[in-house]
């Protein structure tokens, strides 16, 4: 017998999708039975008590988590979120309901012994509950009370090796496309880098030293499967040099008909033959192809590497050998001045270990934005406020046209004094020699 | 509930602590199939919704079967997927981006056998537990944040207006019939946790009321200064006020400049503005992050209001709905839906897809607001 009743909650236990409420009264269930004898370090009914408190908010219209919470664990200044439910003495088991973040393993691949081992220390010292994953990459463990915080810690480091993730106002948990290990679009290694740098920056990770939050996202091509363009205050988008290879003999495949253009991905709808003219020459956003004579023929010098036509034939086009990432900086949501994605600054960089240039660019970035940066001031508005030009001179990059959609229409432009001839120090007196007051 | 500990000593904490470690290295959690192929797969066919095979240049095989998760799920749920790793797949199981979960075999016999099993499971109350879907030219899972799960700041809940959307979206998520693939989030808040900003489709919670003050608490509760410095539009200024017989720092609102975003509590806990009536929803679209063909675009506002409706919000998943039918009528083969948009011009879109166009609509914040105005004689009636 459910400890409270949930009437709207019900509602979404029926429909096709996975049902988040059925999944949380199994739970609830598998608490009140434990068949496994767990001494359960939190309130055996904490589930059923989530379950009483988000009904209450769907009857309310409001959310019942106090505001804030500040908890963690010695050494570090991040990575865990406290959480107060504003009804305890109604729902006692989530009086106490924090969040810990446990930093997730590139492109999120996993054995069942490791994810075995988490879920029987969650079920013992905590609510059972979980996000796989947060927005970020980090595996959640939402629900536990403060004095769980430190013996859950230690088993994490001391039994399976394993850190927590980031949060507060420092280097936020990097994350990945699958990338190398299962796509043949991938121009660099995401997983190696991102564990490098993870590992490289454990430091600003752990221990908030920032002006606010800054995350690294990487994505192994410009179909950003990880979205860094748009989530990262670095992304880093796998890119190409040099040719894009072609295999006429696959073209002819798709032309003919026996390959499905774009790997089958429109198979549910009868969109007529494959029309190579129609569905890749025309729609390249730069028209550097042409088929003509049953050959395709791609004008690299002008090709932007949008990677449509690779989406379209990937049996018959691939990218190029000389491979590297772009640079983009400054995505953030709204608050404050506004949306932003990320801005192209460095065009092309090589991705090999050590990543000693890559670790160069992110350094000075650093530096300037740990300066200069306000308070709670992300660096995409940083860049708004002192200007492009300046993160281009504290990194010591050259200025190109690739920097800009495109240039100013405005023409109040600033001018260094040395890079005028003569200097601003002028004399009036002088002026006046030559124009009558 | 007696107290078990695990090891660690409270009277000495900094003894035997360990640091730094990070993440678990990737490759030890690689499948066979994958670690021995990597950077060097040649090209991949998707067999069926939710069916992808990658091939390598030794000739390796590796299908992949993609299954929608809830993103919020309890260590029930994954020991059974385990189970099903462990049977299948040599023990080996991934999670994607958008939070489906993957399992991959190294062959087709295999494979076969694993959807079978995956297509029988569901939970008590009828709903699939692993439904497979979510590749190529459909909708997948949605991306999605805490709401009144979990958070202090929310307009709306999360996982239950995700649960009646792709409900209602669900045989787009096991079909390929769009013209491109539809990304869908949401954001119980416009700290827009995730990809809001820039999704196809996108469903953000959003307060219509300015914040309550609690004098009485605020100045004791508050760094006054960062509420201040809070607020994009400077609604928030510092202020004496008398609470009793007492005269006590705090701040005052001109609510003629507040726009209802929420960062002032944010910051400060003493100013709550949650409210039943008030909040609720909006609907962006038009977003992407891929660089194909176009380039990256934002989401736009085009339904400035939509009520919460626990549980299902019906009006939101009905409005998502006749969004989609649209755009999967009129949009060309590859055309994302922002593409598509931008074509036929934001005022066809409106018609198209039977949406009121309000004031709400027109951008107002700042310089930037002129840009999106309309600085030519080109429209259609
Ligand atoms: C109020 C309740 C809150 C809850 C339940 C909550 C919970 C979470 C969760 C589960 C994640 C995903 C973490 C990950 O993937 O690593 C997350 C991420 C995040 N939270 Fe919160 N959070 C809350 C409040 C806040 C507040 C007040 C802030 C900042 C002022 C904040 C900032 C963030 C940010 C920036 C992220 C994404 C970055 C990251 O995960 O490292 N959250 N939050
Ligand atoms: C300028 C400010 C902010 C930006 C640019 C921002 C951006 C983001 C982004 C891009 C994500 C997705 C995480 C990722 O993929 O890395 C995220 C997640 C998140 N952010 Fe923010 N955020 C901002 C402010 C906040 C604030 C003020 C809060 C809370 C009050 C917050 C709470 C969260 C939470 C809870 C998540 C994770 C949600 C989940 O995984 O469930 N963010 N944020
Ligand atoms: C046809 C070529 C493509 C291949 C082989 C491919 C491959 C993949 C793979 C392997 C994933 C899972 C990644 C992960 O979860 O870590 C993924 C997810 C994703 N891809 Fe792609 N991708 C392709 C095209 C695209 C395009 C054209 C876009 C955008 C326009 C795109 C956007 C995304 C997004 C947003 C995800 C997250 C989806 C999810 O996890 O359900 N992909 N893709
Ligand atoms: S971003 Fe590119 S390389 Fe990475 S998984 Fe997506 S398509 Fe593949
Ligand atoms: S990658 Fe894009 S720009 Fe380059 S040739 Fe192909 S379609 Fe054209
Ligand atoms: S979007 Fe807003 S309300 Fe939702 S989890 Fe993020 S901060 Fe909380
Ligand atoms: S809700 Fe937003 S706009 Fe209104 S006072 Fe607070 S910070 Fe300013």
């Amino acid at each position: 017998m459910a400890k409270h009743a949930t009437p709207l909650l019900d509602q979404l236990e029926s429909g096709p999708w996975p049902s988040f409420v059925s999944d949380l009264k199994q739970e609830a269930a598998s608490r009140a039975k434990n068949a496994n004898n767990v001494e359960f370090q939190v309130p055996q009914d904490c589930v059923e008590d989530l379950l009483g408190v988000l009904e209450l908010s769907y009857k309310h219209g409001v959310t019942h988590w106090k505001h804030g919470g500040i908890v963690g664990v010695f050494g570090y200044g991040g990575g865990v979120i406290g959480r107060y439910c504003d009804q305890p003495q109604e729902f006692p088991g989530v009086a106490h309901f924090h969040t810990m973040r446990i930093n997730q393993p590139g492109g999120k691949f996993y054995t069942t012994e490791f994810l075995k081992n988490l879920c029987d220390l969650w079920e013992f010292r905590g609510s059972g509950v979980t996000n796989m994953h947060g927005s970020t990459g980090d595996i959640i463990f939402i629900g536990t009370s403060t004095p769980q915080l430190e013996e859950i810690f230690y088993e994490l480091t001391h039994k399976f090796d394993q850190d927590l993730g980031g949060s507060g106002s420092n280097l936020r948990t990097p994350s990945d496309c699958i990338g190398a290990a299962r796509c043949e679009y991938a121009c660099y290694d995401t997983q190696a880098i991102c564990y490098e740098l993870t590992q490289e920056y454990q430091d600003e990770l752990h221990r908030p030293a920032f002006p606010y939050k800054f995350k690294f996202k990487f994505d192994g091509c410009p179909n950003c499967c990880v979205a860094s363009i748009a989530r990262a205050d670095i992304s880093f988008v796998g890119t190409w040099r040099d040719d894009i290879k072609i295999d006429q003999e696959a073209v002819a495949g798709y032309v003919g008909g026996e390959f499905a253009p774009n790997a089958g991905a429109h198979s549910g709808r009868d969109w007529g033959a494959f029309d190579i003219q129609k569905e890749v020459i025309d729609l390249c956003p730069s028209q550097c192809m042409k088929y003509e004579g049953g050959k395709l023929a791609i004008n690299t010098k002008e090709c932007t590497r949008c990677m449509h036509c690779i989406n379209v034939m990937p049996r018959a086009l691939h990218i190029g050998d000389d491979r590297g990432c772009s640079m983009l900086v400054g995505a953030k949501a709204p608050i404050l001045d506004g949306a932003q994605m990320g801005s192209l600054l460095v065009p092309f960089i090589k991705v090999e270990e050590p990543y000693d240039e890559i670790k160069e660019v992110i350094e000075a970035i650093w530096d300037w934005w740990m300066e200069e940066g306000k308070n709670r001031e992300r660096l995409g508005e940083l860049i708004k406020r002192q200007g492009f030009q300046k993160l281009l001179e504290m990194t010591n990059i050259k200025p190109v046209p690739q920097h800009v959609q495109e240039p100013r229409h405005n023409p109040y432009i600033f001018w260094k004094e040395d890079e005028v001839p003569g200097g601003w120090t002028r004399d009036i007196n002088k002026f006046r020699e030559r124009h009558q007051r | 509930m007696a107290f078990i500990s695990s090891g660690y000593n409270p009277d000495k904490p900094m003894e035997n602590r360990i640091t730094d470690i990070g993440p678990q290295k990737y490759d030890k959690f690689y499948p066979p199939v994958i670690a021995k192929n990597k950077g060097k797969w040649l090209y991949h066919e998707i067999i069926k919704p939710g069916v992808l095979v990658h091939v390598a240049e030794s000739g390796d095989e590796v299908y992949t079967v993609r299954c929608g998760g809830a993103r919020l799920m309890t260590v029930t749920h994954i020991r059974e997927i385990c189970e099903i790793a462990d049977k299948y797949c040599g023990g080996y199981v991934r999670w994607t981006t958008r939070n489906n979960v993957e399992f991959m075999v190294d062959d087709k016999a295999k494979c076969d056998a694993l959807i079978k099993d995956l297509e029988g499971r569901k939970f008590d109350g009828g709903s699939f537990k692993l439904p497979i879907g979510g590749t190529g030219a459909g909708v997948t899972n949605i991306i999605h944040t805490q709401g009144w799960i979990h958070c202090h700041t929310p307009a709306t809940d999360a996982s239950g207006p995700v649960k009646a959307t792709l409900d209602e979206l669900f045989s787009d998520f096991q079909n390929h019939r769009l013209p491109a693939q539809l990304r869908v989030s949401l954001a119980c808040c416009l700290n827009m946790c995730g990809a809001v900003h820039c999704s196809d489709i996108a469903i953000l919670g959003y307060h219509r009321k300015p914040p309550l003050l609690d004098h009485e608490y605020l100045d004791k509760m508050c760094e006054i200064p960062l509420a201040i410095a809070a607020c994009p539009t400077a609604a928030v200024k510092p202020s004496k006020v008398t609470v009793g017989d007492k005269e006590v720092k705090s701040v005052a609102v001109n609510e003629d400049r507040c726009m209802f975003c929420g960062n002032c509590y944010t910051m400060c806990p003493s100013m709550p503005l949650a409210d039943q009536e008030g909040d609720g929803i909006v609907l962006m679209v038009g977003g992407k992050v891929s660089n194909r063909i176009s380039m990256p675009k934002f989401s736009k506002v085009v339904v400035a209001f939509i009520p919460n409706e626990p549980p299902r919000w019906g009006t939101t998943t009905a409005t998502i709905k006749r969004i989609v039918e649209a755009y999967a009528a009129g949009a060309n083969k590859y055309e994302r839906l922002g593409d598509w948009a931008e074509r036929i011009g934001w005022e066809r879109f409106f018609d198209k897809c039977e949406l009121e166009f309000t004031h709400h609509l027109i951008d107002d914040f700042r310089d930037p607001a002129y840009y999106t105005w309309r600085q030519s004689t080109q429209f259609k009636f």
